[in-house]
């Protein structure tokens, strides 16, 4: 499942672009490779983020691995609630278990992030 | 089962004390005592022994099932060293006694001295490295100690090195030991083809900030590197130290020494090779061997043999006169007991008898191999050494992952290996049987492993359901992290 | 003896599968050139059990301390070990398992694990423990770490009042991290300097840590500490000794957020250093910087309650570089001889435990402190004290083992603890001497009495 008119990361995150603020997740083969998610720590809002950075912290039961930032630019929000409720990236990777937002500051740099047909193809190499 | 506290009954004891004999019935200042006493439970000795006995009962050991868990060496722990090691003779010392003279001038504890003394001086002739510290309380406490002293070596000579060379496949504590000592860590790949790491990977990796390559030999894919004196030479020529995990030293003992390969570092498990029991989890012993230019960086104290004039035999001391040493990395002189048990483990074997080890090690992990090639997909079929790594790949396109073959290994009454690891292999099923196996035990396993294959062909599901002959089935590891109940209060 | 039960025929058997006709044929890989030298070692066969045996019965008797009535202490005691801990131990379920990956193999372990954390737990008030360290030195390094990786900090401030062998394992642990450890030297009478430890303490400070009671025995309340380091957003850790435990504050009553200890008193031999066992208690909140495994109440398929390791994510198998700790192999074994430990003695045999080591201490020091030219501390103690001869505490130590049938009678403070004070203070004449509910009125009389004519002679 790679919904169109997102931008994709080598990471497997995912961007939402809305303005000069991108929402951020984790791709639905990111949340099945890790399996079930049980814990995730997210960066602070105002924290400065930079590209390939790394974000947070997600863990699974049999994993653990680094948010890495898709953008450079500052945290505007989080998704408090699924800290409480991780098992929402699972259900719901690019709904509600959305990860967080940041203002980006270099717009240049979602041009060089993949659009799901190249997601599609990258996934076939991973 | 019941936790033990729910079956504190009040005013029960399970041991008396004596009377105090003294006439002193003084209690702790009020502003530094405890407000009430531990809720520690009451129960009777008989109350305990069933409660342990019954909890001993849900457990596999070597000593009940075929255990052929990979990189972790489940041999068959001779009984003669826990006799020993209990011995009150050696149980009892405390270890400040090591530290003390007599007014003879001679030490309190040369028998267990001894025995810290021998056991160093036959695991430089097994390794073939120069001097051993056997501080080191485990495997991965060996590695640190081992990455401690290459740490001091360089600051010693002004080399600004920051970075540690780890091949992909190898164990999870040796990046993990390298940043403990204070090195980034540059992971480098395995080949793709051969299984292990290539000169020109190697190569590649290398550069002027490389302390250190951390190496295991065979590695966790259980292949020998056989141009291992050549990586040894590259490493050196950047002035780089190589570093051996001996947790797979169970393959090659009398065959190849560490130490004749060119590696500077060698840190044992004896809790893996040297037969000691790995008690649930520990306590293990992780000396650490290494050549005559690092010995002055080896933890204090060492035991240093004194020969006097007049007398008999040496006589030991400890001594913390190193001043480039490390440090203590334990209280005493390491993990005593345990040294002891594979003290006596190698004196029951003799060099002779570690070569029949390794050998018939070896020749167990191959008839393995060669038993279920047809059956499941070998990623490097050639010679192995003391394991060999399968791969659940043709099963998990029926939907069989190594983690069901494991569980449907648990319904015919064997312990699973390794599943998983080595990560550079997707759907790992690492697999070392020891010497100590019979014959039979090995074609038990082997039929089993069959039976797992034709099952994932026949009956999937009835893989994914397992295990059903254990008193609970698969348990809700997701559903545990999250609710967290790591004690009962 | 090899333990190889594998035949001759058999051998050929599993060659000829193999598809090689000789066992060596499978080391092929090992160049030549790199095979062993063949010496006397390769070509020696092994021992038969009886004359291991013997040799061993032989090394024993070459230590001379198992008839000693011993004083020694400095964190390590000659406590009672209740006989069922070495029949129970001795099942081989336990001893001859790994840790408990697989849980539905090993719901014995996971479920004693489970019940260790909560020993500790209610030992210390913590409201989590983990599965065990290797011991109380390096559970000091893990608990610093946490701090460092916590606040984000590097600076560590140490009392000297923590066991020397401790402080310097600190050092050995802590020298590649770009960690600075300030120590600050305990008063002349062992006791902590609170107006000196409190000035080292600002918000560049990670962690603190405290010992209680301290290596010269003396027992302390470090709330007022603690409410300091809470200002200055400084983590606290304190190092305790189980059985004093029973009757003294614990961690969480002083507001520690570590508490960390040697557990080797709580039915463990001392075996001349270890195996022992490392214990770390902590909050809630902390679980993710926590080392090593945890074992966690879980359900099976069918909602039975069971155990597994838990949060293994934090964990070097899987977090490689990233991992909380390169700990694996840890003191499983040790950590069940003392829940067994706890579980035997119960909540009314600890008190006694701790109450009589404690009155025979004041016993011992009242009448050690009569003996003329002696002076002992005065200050609120465990079960340890510090003694001041008139003569050098190394030869006070050497004239007592050879009186009566031997005393130990103490760990002379110049051998272990000589950098515990500051400038000035001489340690020569320093003992410091322990005493367990193993002593008996007799044995601590008939020692004052040979101390007194080691000093007049």
């Amino acid at each position: 499942m790679i919904p169109d008119g997102l931008k994709y990361s080598k990471s497997h995150e995912w961007v939402k672009l809305d303005g000069g603020v991108a929402t951020v997740g984790i791709t639905d083969h990111a949340q099945d490779t890790l399996g079930d998610i049980t814990f995730v720590e997210l960066p602070k809002v105002g924290a400065g983020l930079t590209k390939e950075g790394e974000a947070g912290v997600i863990e699974s039961v049999k994993a653990a691995s680094d948010l890495l930032s898709p953008v450079t630019g500052e945290v505007v929000s989080v998704n408090g609630t699924i800290e409480m409720a991780p098992e929402k990236i699972n259900s719901d990777p690019y709904g509600g278990g959305w990860l967080y937002t940041v203002k980006i500051a270099d717009m240049s740099e979602v041009d060089g992030l993949m659009d799901a047909a190249s997601y599609g193809k990258y996934l076939e190499t991973c | 089962m019941k936790i033990i506290f729910e079956k504190s009954i009040k005013n029960r004891r399970g041991v008396t004390l004596p009377k105090n004999d003294v006439p002193v019935n003084a209690a702790i200042p009020e502003k530094y005592a405890r407000k009430s006493p531990p809720e520690l439970c009451e129960i009777s000795e008989l109350d305990a022994v069933r409660h342990f006995t019954a909890l001993s009962r849900k457990n596999y050991g070597v000593d009940t099932n075929f255990y052929p868990l990979g990189s972790c060496t489940m041999k068959y722990n001779p009984k003669i060293c826990e006799k020993i090691a209990g011995m009150g003779g050696f149980a009892g010392i405390h270890p400040v006694f090591g530290r003390l003279i007599m007014n003879n001038g001679a030490s309190w504890t040369h028998g267990a001295m001894t025995v810290l003394h021998n056991l160093e001086d036959l695991l430089c002739r097994i390794t073939g490295m120069d001097a051993f510290t056997l501080q080191p309380m485990a495997g991965a406490h060996g590695e640190f100690t081992g990455m401690a002293v290459i740490a001091a070596y360089h600051r010693k000579k002004g080399n600004r090195k920051t970075v540690v060379l780890i091949p992909d496949e190898a164990h999870g504590t040796n990046p993990s030991s390298a940043a403990a000592a204070g090195y980034k860590v540059r992971t480098v790949p395995t080949d793709p083809k051969t299984g292990i790491l290539e000169i020109e990977a190697l190569k590649a990796a290398m550069d002027e900030n490389v302390a250190a390559v951390m190496m295991t030999n065979p590695n966790t894919l259980g292949l020998f590197n056989p141009r291992i004196k050549e990586i040894a030479d590259i490493a050196h020529s950047y002035d780089a130290l190589l570093y051996y995990d001996g947790a797979n030293l169970n393959a090659i003992m009398g065959k190849f020494r560490p130490g004749d390969g060119g590696f500077d570092v060698v840190h044992l498990n004896l809790h893996k090779t040297f037969g000691t029991p790995h008690g649930g989890g520990g306590p293990g012993a992780g000396p650490v061997g290494v050549k005559s230019i690092l010995e002055p960086f080896l933890p204090v104290p060492r035991l240093a043999a004194k020969s006097s004039a007049g007398k008999t035999g040496a006589h030991f001391e400890f001594s913390d006169d190193y001043p480039d040493s490390i440090g203590p990395v334990a209280p005493f002189y390491g993990n005593f007991s345990v040294c002891l048990k594979a003290y006596v483990y190698i004196l029951m074997m003799g060099g002779k008898g570690l070569t029949e080890v390794s050998e018939q090690a070896v020749l167990s992990a191959n008839y393995i191999m060669h038993s279920l090639k047809d059956y499941y997909d070998v990623p490097f079929l050639k010679t192995c050494m003391h394991e060999c790594v399968l791969t659940a790949k043709r099963q998990a396109e029926r939907g069989v992952g190594a983690a069901d073959i494991a569980k449907g290994l648990i319904d015919r009454g064997i312990h699973p290996p390794t599943v998983y690891f080595p990560l550079v292999v997707k759907e790992a099923l690492m697999i070392e049987p020891t010497e100590t196996e019979s014959k039979e035990t090995l074609d038990e396993f082997i039929a089993a492993m069959i039976d797992i294959a034709k099952c994932a062909e026949t009956d999937p599901e009835s893989l994914k359901r397992a295990p059903v002959t254990t008193p609970l089935g698969r348990l809700n590891e997701a559903k545990a992290a999250k609710d967290m109940d790591v004690a009962f209060l | 003896m090899s333990y190889v039960s594998i035949t001759p025929e058999q051998r050929q058997e599993m060659l000829r599968v193999c598809g090689v006709s000789a066992i060596g044929e499978l080391f092929a890989d090992v160049p030549a050139s790199l095979a062993p030298p063949a010496d006397e070692f390769w070509e020696t066969g092994g021992l038969s059990e009886l004359e291991v045996l013997a040799e061993c019965e032989r090394l024993t008797s070459k230590n001379h301390t198992a008839a000693m009535t011993s004083f020694l202490g400095g964190g390590f005691y000659d406590h009672y070990i209740p006989a069922a801990i070495d029949a129970i131990t001795s099942r081989s379920e336990f001893y001859t398992s790994y840790t408990p990956y697989q849980p539905e193999l090993s719901q014995g372990t996971l479920q004693a694990i489970y019940e260790y954390q909560s020993q500790i737990c209610r030992l210390t008030g913590m409201e989590i423990s983990n599965a065990s360290l290797y011991d109380g030195g390096t559970a000091i390094f893990e608990a610093c770490n946490m701090a460092a990786a916590h606040t984000s900090r590097r600076k560590i401030v140490v009392d000297k009042g923590v066991n020397p062998i401790y402080r310097k394992m600190l050092r050995a642990h802590s020298a590649g991290l770009d960690i600075e450890i300030v120590e600050i030297p305990v008063l002349g009478g062992g006791s902590l300097d609170r107006g000196g430890f409190a000035g080292a303490v600002d918000d560049s400070a990670a962690a603190v840590v405290l010992q209680n009671p301290n290596f010269f025995g003396i027992v302390d309340d470090h709330s007022d500490i603690v409410d300091k380091c809470k200002e200055k957003g400084v983590m606290t850790i304190q190092s305790v000794y189980p059985v004093a435990l029973a009757l003294i504050k614990t961690p969480a009553e002083q507001g520690f957020d570590i508490a960390v200890g040697e557990g080797q008193s709580l039915g463990i031999p001392l075996s001349f250093g270890g195996p022992y066992l490392g214990f770390i208690g902590t909050k809630k909140t902390l679980v993710r910087r926590m080392p090593g495994r945890i074992a966690a109440r879980a359900e099976d398929v069918n909602g039975k309650p069971g155990f597994v390791l838990s949060l293994q994510a934090r964990e070097q198998h899987i977090r490689r570089e990233k991992a909380t700790s390169n700990i694996c192999t840890n003191s499983a074994l040790c950590a069940l001889r003392a829940h067994i430990y706890l579980s035997l003695i119960g909540k009314e045999g600890l008190t006694e435990v701790a109450s009589l080591c404690h009155n025979k201490a004041i016993y011992a020091r009242e009448r050690i402190g009569s003996v003329p030219g002696v002076k002992v501390s005065k200050q609120p103690i465990f079960n340890e004290f510090l003694v001041e001869l008139p003569m050098g505490a190394l030869e006070c130590v050497r004239a007592l083992a050879g009186v009566g049938g031997g005393f130990a009678a103490g760990i002379p403070a110049g051998l272990f603890g000589g950098d515990c004070f500051g400038a000035g203070v001489n340690t020569d004449n320093m003992l410091i001497v322990a005493v367990t509910e193993k002593r008996t009125k007799e044995e601590i009389d008939s020692f004052v009495d040979n101390l007194a004519q080691v000093i007049k002679l």
